[in-house]
């Protein structure tokens, strides 16, 4: 029992995920905030072709969705499957090859993307060669995380713990729908065309474009939460039940969700309600899991004063619970009517992407170099002040979005006395200028947190090593 | 290990078997995809669906014909796809002129051109702030017209509906402005559109469009053709002579091209239901 309580962990992969997912939150905030400001301020496009808003903006998504949560997702799940199964990886060699061809893959996405190459589908516009690059390497991810739990002792680990289903289900669910909705003939090495066509082309896109949301970044960073708040909080999960039926009821249910992207559009009738509804039905499963996280603190609520790390794990469950709240009001049709299409989108879409992705991760980005560096933080202060910076930057984002979106809305369908339309469509873009300035402040604290946290991490990782040194130093 | 009997019950067997939990998983994502989706490809009663009869192209719209352009498909002597209507024909200096089709005649194919204009549009990533989907309210049909079909979009691989207005719905921008506004707008947004935030693509005008990326040959031929191997009919002669139909046209035509036929292959009846 004693040799094999504590085995060594492959902890290289890890490592450099970990400081590449860092990185790449950096890069693509910043991509964010730079479109941001091109919305508020359009001569910020410099006529250069590279960077003008509609391609940097795919290029800010991409990094942030694909290559910040990727690595995250890669990094977070290459760690816990280790610790919950007791073993090492199946193959380290497989998992670093994973790494760099993911990387690889997408900074090829984003230079690809910038030159104008791109499928013309929203939320996956990386053309042919890209696409099929990424299923495998995702295939690979896959293949050896399921068979890094086949390998586990089943006498002392013989159920197999909850963070790893969430993982298995995001796994599965991404090949399956970004395989469908890739499906197209290339015309030449940069290009391809889509097999599907309209109304048909529409739902297979938001089937996938949902999902993304659904599996990608939600149940892959729920596996992040079902792992790092009770090993953070130091206490089980608070209920076992709630996890199983959490679980189960996201696998069946996310998937129906797309068609609410769609309502009044030529998609039929039927096909959006039913997304609405089953999105309505969502609430509960999903504010179940949120539950789930925050219990798990009850009895320790003080910890929230004195562990910055918990602080980003428990604010982005209440940003969770928020978003999966407004989701569903969106796409009920009432709403829709008046939110599609607008700015409130943008709004909702980084109250989860910054609220609750971002901030699950950073939490558990933090514990993860604690761990792995066997160290404390260089500074736990800036941890505190990334905090404030993420949190007070996402508030003004959404906030901002809110209005604007809302104001968006409500100006397109005003009527004036006389039974005509009250505004241009000009003078709704003039009335959304200081609400885009304001976004992209926001924009501005997230992604200087996130510049803080990269400083803070290379800090620590040097102390480290100078200490490693010098202790192997004294030893010599 | 005392607890290590017989899974207790379902979840526990699942839980103890990860190749099983990984099959239960995938049949729970799956069934969605099949009770939404699939029966799009079948259900024709629903909407305007315009029904394809054989691997040619041929299309027929039942219930509502005026939709869709109808020209009839056989093969002649040599064994080449012939049509009774053209798309576009070549003139004697061979440059590219209208065919047979008029505005209001019903949805056609794009010609070569516009299909370029339109793989500009893609690459711009115009969809990212303009929406191709007018939805049945009031202010939108007042703004921008009658509200979009599902026939409309069939032959866009893949569709363009969008999901932002940062700009506004581009769905029937077609002949609402000539194209010298649409090449000064698209020279300078802010020029004629004063509070645009658009940004400016002058160099649409200097790339020849017979150029792809790297200086690599823009080969209309095989776009068609993989079109018309994804359902859009075209005919042998229409797919050999795309790469002339181009020939000495900037992006900015091409895209002009799109732009300008945008929302205007149909001519809808207000009188009429299209959709429940």
């Amino acid at each position: 029992m004693d040799t094999i309580a504590k085995p060594q962990y492959d902890n290289g992969v890890v490592k450099y995920l970990t400081v590449g997912a860092i990185t790449f939150l950096v890069l693509g905030t910043f991509m964010g905030t730079f479109a941001a400001a091109q919305l508020a301020w359009p001569a910020l496009n410099f006529d250069i072709a590279e960077i003008t808003f509609a391609r940097l903006r795919v290029m800010h998504t991409n990094t942030v969705i694909f290559a910040f949560g990727g690595m995250t997702l890669m990094a977070t799940a290459f760690y816990t499957v280790q610790r919950t199964n007791g073993v090492k990886l199946w193959s380290n060699a497989m998992a670093w090859w994973t790494a760099i061809l993911f990387t690889i893959g997408l900074l090829l996405v984003v230079v690809t993307i910038s030159l104008g190459m791109t499928t013309g589908k929203e939320y996956h516009e990386q053309e042919w060669p890209l696409a099929i690059a990424i299923a495998v390497v995702w295939t690979m991810y896959t293949f050896n995380f399921v068979m890094t739990i086949a390998s586990r002792n089943k006498e002392t680990h013989p159920n197999v713990y909850v963070s790893n289903w969430f993982f298995l289900g995001m796994m599965i669910a991404i090949t399956y729908l970004y395989v469908v909705n890739g499906l197209a003939i290339p015309v030449s090495l940069f290009r391809s065309y889509s097999m599907f066509a309209g109304v048909q082309d529409a739902m297979i896109q938001w089937w996938w474009g949902h999902n993304a949301v659904g599996f990608f970044l939600t149940a892959g960073f729920l596996a992040i939460m079902y792992y790092f708040v009770p090993k953070q909080a130091q206490r089980p999960i608070y209920s076992y039940r709630l996890s199983v039926i959490h679980f189960w009821a996201l696998m069946f249910g996310y998937v129906w969700l797309g068609a609410h992207h769609l309502q009044y559009t030529a998609l039929p009738d039927w096909t959006g309600s039913l997304g609405a509804v089953i999105s309505l039905a969502m609430i509960i499963p999903s504010w179940g899991g949120a539950l789930n996280g925050m219990l798990t603190l009850s009895g320790a609520w003080d910890r929230l004063r004195t562990d910055y790390i918990l602080r980003f794990l428990i604010i982005s469950l209440a940003f969770y619970a928020m978003s999966t709240f407004e989701g569903p009001v969106m796409a009920s049709k009432t709403v829709n009517a008046l939110s599609h299409y607008t700015d409130w989108t943008v709004g909702h879409v980084h109250s989860g992407a910054l609220g609750w992705v971002a901030m699950v991760s950073i939490g558990a980005l933090y514990h993860m170099v604690m761990k792995l560096w066997n160290t404390e933080m260089y500074s736990m202060k800036l941890i505190n002040f990334h905090f404030w910076l993420a949190t007070i930057g996402t508030v003004f984002y959404i906030v901002a979005m809110w209005v604007s979106g809302i104001m968006q809305g409500l100006m397109w369908r005003a009527y004036d006395e006389y039974g005509t339309l009250a505004y241009t469509f000009a003078e709704s873009v003039a009335a959304m200028h200081p609400y885009y300035a304001m976004r992209a402040l926001g924009g501005l604290l997230f992604f200087s947190g996130a510049a803080v946290m990269l400083y803070n991490v290379v800090m620590t990782i040097r102390m480290a090593n100078a200490k490693q040194t010098q202790q192997a130093e004294a030893h010599a | 290990m005392a607890d290590n009997q017989e899974p207790k019950n379902l979840q526990d067997g699942l839980e103890r078997n990860i190749f099983a939990l990984f099959l239960a998983t995938a049949f729970a994502v799956s069934i969605a995809g099949i009770v939404e989706i699939v029966p799009l490809f079948y259900l024709k009663s629903a909407v305007d669906y315009t029904e394809q009869t054989d691997k040619y192209g041929n299309v027929k719209n039942e219930k509502f014909p005026e939709l869709v352009w109808e020209r009839t498909f056989t093969t002649d002597e040599n064994g080449k796809l012939v049509a009774d209507k053209a798309l576009y024909r070549l003139d004697k200096n061979g440059k590219a002129v209208a065919g047979d089709w008029k505005p209001g005649d019903g949805v056609r194919p794009y010609t070569p051109l516009e299909l370029a204009g339109r793989d500009i549009y893609l690459r711009e990533g115009c969809y990212i702030c303009h929406s191709q989907m007018i939805r049945p309210f009031r202010d939108e049909r007042e703004r921008y017209g009658h509200y979009s079909l599902a026939t409309e979009s069939m032959y866009d691989h893949p569709m363009q509906w969008g999901s932002k207005r940062t700009g506004p719905d581009m769905a029937r921008v077609g002949g609402k402005y000539s194209n010298e506004w649409h090449v000064m707008h698209l020279m300078r947004p802010q020029d004629v559109v004063p509070e645009s935030v658009m940004p400016a693509y002058p160099w649409l005008a200097e790339n020849s469009i017979e150029k792809d990326f790297f200086g690599t040959k823009r080969d209309m031929k095989k776009r068609l053709s993989v079109m018309r191997t994804l359902g859009v009919p075209y005919t042998d002669e229409e797919i050999e002579n795309a790469d002339a139909a181009i020939k000495g046209h900037t992006e900015m035509d091409a895209i002009v091209a799109y732009l300008q036929v945008l929302g205007t292959m149909v001519k809808l009846d207000d009188s009429k239901t299209y959709r429940e």
